[in-house]
């Protein structure tokens, strides 16, 4: 179970991408974050961004179009 | 702030100018200006001519959609298809971009111009005024920087 949850499903561009930005800001260095939306586009971009601001990205599910990020700050 | 800018001891910033006050150009910039802030990176807005008219009280949506305006119809179908699409609001985004550290500049050459005062602005959304000499300032330390 990850520290902090961030529900973007339904949600389309750039909210997923805003929405992880704003639960990073909250996080506490070392806690997880986990993702869960729908929009294709923002499950390659999420770790672009998590990549860019040097967070780790411990994993990507996906199952019916409903995607799972897990990163941790 | 984490993103390295190809500026040495600079955060990596973008630079946007908004000169159109069309809808679908409003929405381009503020979309674009959240994503650099997602993203990592700093933003700055500058609002100025038509732009600048979208930050006058209660001015943010609404208006002309730019090309596909069909009196007006134009504008109600997109408005239509972006709500089906579940697009956030204008105002949202302006609220998430201020949030995420976004800047929001008032072309003060542009008031002059069209005779506006500060009161006429939603002062409550402006991060500081500025002219010619302040956007250059930045957009030669910004990454990116789009005229829109």
């Amino acid at each position: 179970m990850a520290d902090l949850t961030v529900d973007c499903v339904n949600q389309t561009c750039p909210i997923p991408l805003v929405e992880t930005r704003k639960a990073i800001i909250a996080a506490k260095k070392g806690q997880t974050i986990e993702i869960i939306g729908t929009h294709p586009a923002s499950k390659k971009e999420i770790p672009m961004a998590a990549e860019a601001m040097k967070l780790k990205l411990l994993k990507i599910t996906e199952n019916n179009g409903v995607w799972h990020i897990t990163l941790q700050k | 702030m984490y993103g390295t800018s190809r500026y040495r001891n600079k955060m990596a910033k973008a630079t946007i100018i908004l000169h159109s006050g069309d809808l679908d150009k409003i929405y381009s910039a503020l979309i674009i200006g959240n994503g650099a802030l997602a993203m990592g990176m700093g933003c700055s807005i500058y609002f100025t001519f038509w732009g600048l008219q979208r930050l006058r009280k209660g001015k943010l949506s609404g208006g002309p959609l730019s090309k596909m305006n069909l009196l007006g119809l134009g504008a109600l179908l997109v408005k239509q298809r972006m709500k089906k699409a579940n697009v956030a609001s204008l105002e949202r985004l302006m609220k998430d971009y201020r949030e995420l550290g976004g800047k929001v500049i008032a072309c003060e050459m542009t008031m002059e111009i069209m005779g506006l005062k500060r009161k006429d602005l939603d002062e409550s959304l402006i991060t500081e005024y500025g002219a010619v000499g302040t956007y250059i300032n930045e957009a030669r330390y910004s990454d990116i920087t789009l005229f829109i």
